[in-house]
């Protein structure tokens, strides 16, 4: 394990969480300054998160950033952080959706602004956190926090239907969560008292219990993610929550779960991973199909991206769950395509569907609705705003050159190894989400302009644009070149799928 | 036995901390006499201190100590001087938080300082016991104390209505306890817990009449908790007694109460954890699910706490039947965290209500983030402390109770009780809900109370989470009670 020379992991976590205490303490008296903090602490997270990139060591699957320190001693609970090339690029998404989301909402909200600032700076502390920890309960202190302050942010300031929402999101996320925790008591008990994750893997337990355990982390994961039947509290949430709140749950909260079935359900449990895949595949592709049409009948745009993302995080499961299938087909290769194209398709997503949500989110602070009938025409007033829509529209629907493209190919070229029909159904998405997407672009953006307040549309600020282009720039980069971010993810992919073979 | 044994000097020191607060108890009643004070100023300081000092003699006198007194009918020990500690601290919690309201409602009597202080010292007596005497007499002391503090406020039906049937109910809690004792003192021919555990250990003839005695005896105790199916006094207890007596108890009490099991049960009759286990599953379970989704519907909030109460009872006896040592530390941890938690939680009701004003209603809470952001956010960490989300004392609570649990082999009873805490979600949310989410009807209570009662409230809240950020001292504290 690589050791840190200065604890960058504790810095990421610690610096925004006290960023928003001292946000806090300002308060709404002391707005201005209270924003220009929360925006200072959030672009010295992202800056100081780009260590991490240029500090990685590639090539090899240790744990890097390493920290270790006891917390409750007692208890055999240790602070212990570290990151390997799974959860590097996640924390570096983390950091730089939050400055994104900062800047995106400058001025936009009115109402407690100081609170709002400091539930996003304390959010950031705390997935970065759930990215690196290295102790079970360490991540299940982090992994469940993170309610707390979603539920103020989509409750405070969120939609009309905004209570009904947050209450169904907590419950939803809180019963799937606390699954995993009598998992996790469980685990500890067979690995001898020990918390470290790296140690629950390789345990020798009966398929008996890996069902049980697996079906505990499958509710605790898949309802973030969220898979299909579960994923009911996802429309209602995005379509109540401000817009940055819809950009952080879209763009990392869905992520937490997908990267809960690589560190946990995969490696821990493998032989359950492998005995249950059937099940898993026969969700995912519920997700990409099902939810694809679900998502053609919206007529609320945020509940339209709400939809697809749970399609395109159907692909991440798949990703993930379809290598068993492969490697009884080809013997081994393969798989590797699969994993990294559901962790492609996890980075890619976060950009997109931010995008997309904030896209949705300039629209929303000019009309005042989401409903697509209301617009038409919108192109004529916003031709910069009209490009940068077509564009992530595009990237969404998993055009070629876009980050959208990389992710679903790679998985559905490694599912045609698996089964020319698991990778048919797949395939469907590029219709489907070419469908739901391009009509929305079409009924929002082109034909006429027909009523007046659209007419009256001013095209994007510079702020806006700032954040659209930066947003553009890594959709087209991760579309065109994503070499590098494969590059750091393989040799921990490579790592991961030999603990998955050991355990069979 | 010779005389001179018989009448052996009994080494008072190990019972300093309850002869103190006895004599401390009398002062007080003897300053308030002569006093003027309208306020009764001195009584309330007095009676501060009393519980401070007696703290600090039981850690002095007590920590580390395993010893009896009293020809072996009085015990003092590591779990006894947690367990009194906690108490007198809880006692302390309590008067500070209670000043005020009950000079309002012209409650604020000597008798309430006296009585209060003769509770505690009832719990202090039980959770000392190593006797069937001492423990009965522990336990009588405080519910008898308890019974006349619930009708306190004598010109409110609802109080008396109370107190009547917490008596009622209580005296019949006592005489299931008693009669269990009978059975025990007939099978074994004495009162001594350590002869009755060895008896027990070795039992073969009268094995029958031995167990019916352990089943009134659970019986009684699980009254004294109030677990479901044996709660029906809870929610109109809470809700009729002023809310100074129910955080009284609310906090103390089960703490006792914990103390109460672990020597009668836990410690007396080790030897059939096989038996009195599966009584315990039996309740943990009730408690769990039944009593707990009542409280989705309650829109009192003392009402509300109160089913939510057998929740937390639930996962108390889990660590409890679970066994020693992880269990019962599972246990006592639960206890005081919970009951510190819930102090605090009632404190911010005490701190709403005013003159004429009982702010019970869940809607008081509408919109109290605008009227005071600190003190909601004090009610946010408690709510979530007690829905059990790390990062605040409940989690490590409900953890080591899972923990444990599963060490046992009731993993399926662990799942319950998470399912359980997904329930209790629900209605502690409702709470963080209103406070951060709605706005007033109307102005809305308005936090009242001196500057040493918001101090101390504030104080009490960010303890809660201090402990879930830094557990580790107090769960080595619990641990170390019973480390063999």
């Amino acid at each position: 394990m690589l050791e840190s020379s200065w604890p960058l992991l504790s810095l990421l976590i610690w610096l925004p969480i006290i960023g928003g205490v001292v946000v806090l303490a300002l308060g709404d008296e002391r707005e201005s300054q209270a924003r220009l903090v929360a925006l200072a602490t959030a672009a010295l997270t992202f800056l100081f998160s780009l260590g991490l990139i240029t500090g990685f060591a590639p090539g090899t699957a240790a744990m890097q950033f390493v920290e270790l320190r006891p917390w409750v001693d007692t208890l055999n609970v240790n602070y212990h952080l570290g990151v390997d090339g799974i959860s590097m690029p996640l924390v570096v998404l983390t950091t730089f959706s939050t400055l994104l989301v900062l800047i995106a909402s400058w001025r936009r909200v009115t109402e407690k602004p100081a609170m709002f600032q400091a539930c996003f700076l304390m959010l950031n502390g705390i997935m970065v956190g759930v990215f690196s920890a290295l102790d079970a309960i360490l991540f299940y202190v982090f992994f469940e926090v993170m309610l707390v302050p979603m539920f103020l942010l989509i409750g405070i300031w969120g939609g009309a239907n905004r209570i009904y929402a947050t209450i169904k999101f907590f419950l939803y996320t809180f019963i799937g969560s606390v699954m995993m925790l009598v998992a996790l008591v469980y685990l500890q008990f067979q690995a001898g008292g020990s918390f470290h994750i790296l140690d629950f893997y390789g345990l020798d337990l009966p398929l008996n219990a890996q069902i049980w355990l697996f079906m505990a982390f499958l509710m605790a994961f898949a309802i973030k993610v969220p898979m299909w039947p579960v994923h009911t509290w996802l429309p209602d949430a995005h379509v109540q929550a401000p817009t940055g709140g819809s950009v952080i749950l879209a763009a990392i909260m869905l992520k937490i779960g997908g990267y809960g079935f690589v560190r946990f359900s995969l490696p821990v449990v493998p032989e359950a991973s492998m005995t249950l895949d059937w099940l898993m595949i026969t969700l995912s592709l519920i997700a990409v199909v099902y939810i694809g049409f679900v998502a053609m009948m919206q007529q609320d745009m945020k509940k339209l991206i709400a939809y697809s993302s749970i399609a395109h995080m159907g692909f991440v499961t798949l990703g993930f769950f379809v290598i068993f299938a492969i490697a009884d087909r080809t013997g081994g290769s393969g798989m590797l395509l699969a994993l990294e194209g559901g962790m492609v398709q996890m980075i890619s997503h976060g950009f997109i569907s931010a995008a997309m949500f904030l896209c949705v989110g300039v629209l929303y602070d000019r009309m005042h609705t989401r409903d697509m009938d209301r617009y038409g025409g919108v192109a004529h007033r916003m031709p910069i705003f009209a490009g940068f829509f077509v564009l992530f529209a595009m990237a969404n629907a998993g055009l070629p050159g876009t980050s959208g493209f990389v992710g679903e190919f790679m998985v559905i070229l490694a599912a045609f190894q698996a089964n020319f029909w698991y990778a048919f159904a797949a395939a469907t998405t590029l219709i489907l989400g070419a469908a739901y997407t391009l009509w929305m672009v079409r009924r929002v953006l082109y034909g006429d302009v027909t009523s007046k307040e659209v007419d009256s549309l001013q095209d994007v600020d510079r702020r806006e644009l700032i954040v659209l282009g930066v947003l553009a720039a890594a959709v087209l980069w991760l579309g065109v070149y994503p070499g590098p971010l494969i590059e750091i993810m393989e040799p921990s992919l490579e790592n991961l799928l030999e603990i998955v073979a050991a355990g069979l | 036995m010779t005389t001179a044994e018989a009448f052996e000097i009994p080494d008072l020191m190990l019972a300093l901390p309850e002869i103190w607060l006895l004599g401390m108890a009398c002062l007080v009643l003897v300053v308030d006499l002569f006093s003027k004070d309208r306020d009764h100023t001195p009584a309330y300081w007095l009676t501060q201190f009393a519980l401070i000092s007696t703290a600090v003699i039981a850690v002095s006198t007590q920590w580390g100590v395993d010893a009896t007194t009293f020809s072996g009918t009085y015990v003092a020990d590591a779990l006894g001087t947690i367990l009194k500690v906690s108490v007198l601290l809880l006692g302390f919690l309590g008067f500070a938080y209670s000043r005020d309201y009950m000079r309002e409602r012209g409650l604020l009597t000597g008798e309430y300082y006296i009585l209060s202080l003769f509770a505690v010292l009832g719990m202090l007596v039980t959770v000392s016991a190593h006797n069937l005497l001492t423990l009965y007499l522990g336990v009588e002391l405080m519910s008898l104390c308890l019974y006349a503090l619930v009708a306190m406020d004598r010109d409110s039906p609802r109080a008396s209505e109370a107190a009547m049937k917490y008596f009622v109910l209580g005296a019949l809690a006592s005489g299931m306890l008693l009669y269990g004792m009978s059975m025990l003192y007939g099978t074994t021919g004495s009162l001594d817990l350590a002869t009755i555990r060895e008896a027990a250990a070795t039992l073969e003839e009268n094995r029958v009449l031995f167990l019916f005695g352990l089943v009134f005896m659970v019986v009684g105790v699980a009254f004294k908790f109030g677990a479901v199916p044996f709660h029906m006094w809870v929610p109109d207890v809470y809700h009729g007694a002023p809310t100074p007596v129910t955080l009284m108890i609310a906090t103390g009490s089960k703490v006792a109460a914990v103390g109460l099991f672990l020597r009668l049960i836990g410690e007396g009759l080790e030897p059939l954890i096989a038996d009195w286990q599966q009584m315990m599953v039996i309740l943990a379970v009730l408690s769990l699910i039944v009593g707990n989704t009542v409280a989705l519907v309650q829109t009192n909030i003392k009402r509300m706490l109160a089913y939510s109460t057998f929740n937390h009872m639930g996962f108390i006896f889990m660590g409890l039947l679970a066994g020693a040592p992880g269990g019962y530390g599972a246990a006592v941890f639960y206890a005081v965290t919970y009951a510190v938690t819930v102090a605090a939680a009632f404190g911010v009701v005490l701190l709403l209500s005013r003159r004429d004003f009982e702010a019970d209603q869940l809607e008081d809470f509408k919109g109290l983030n605008e009227r005071s952001p600190l003190f909601a956010f004090v009610m946010l960490l408690l709510m979530i402390s007690l829905t059990g989300i790390p990062g605040t004392v409940g989690f490590y609570a409900k953890w080591l109770v899972l923990k444990a649990t599963v060490e046992a082999g009731f993993v399926w009873l662990a799942v319950l009780a998470v399912v359980g805490a997904v329930i209790g979600a629900f209605y502690y949310l409702r709470i963080v809900r209103l406070m951060y989410f709605d706005k007033p009807e109307g102005r809305g209570p308005q936090p009242s109370g001196s500057g040493g009662f918001r101090a101390v409230l504030a104080a009490n809240g960010f303890a809660v989470l201090a402990l879930g950020l830094f557990p580790g001292a107090l769960v080595a504290i619990c641990m170390a009670a019973f480390a063999p």
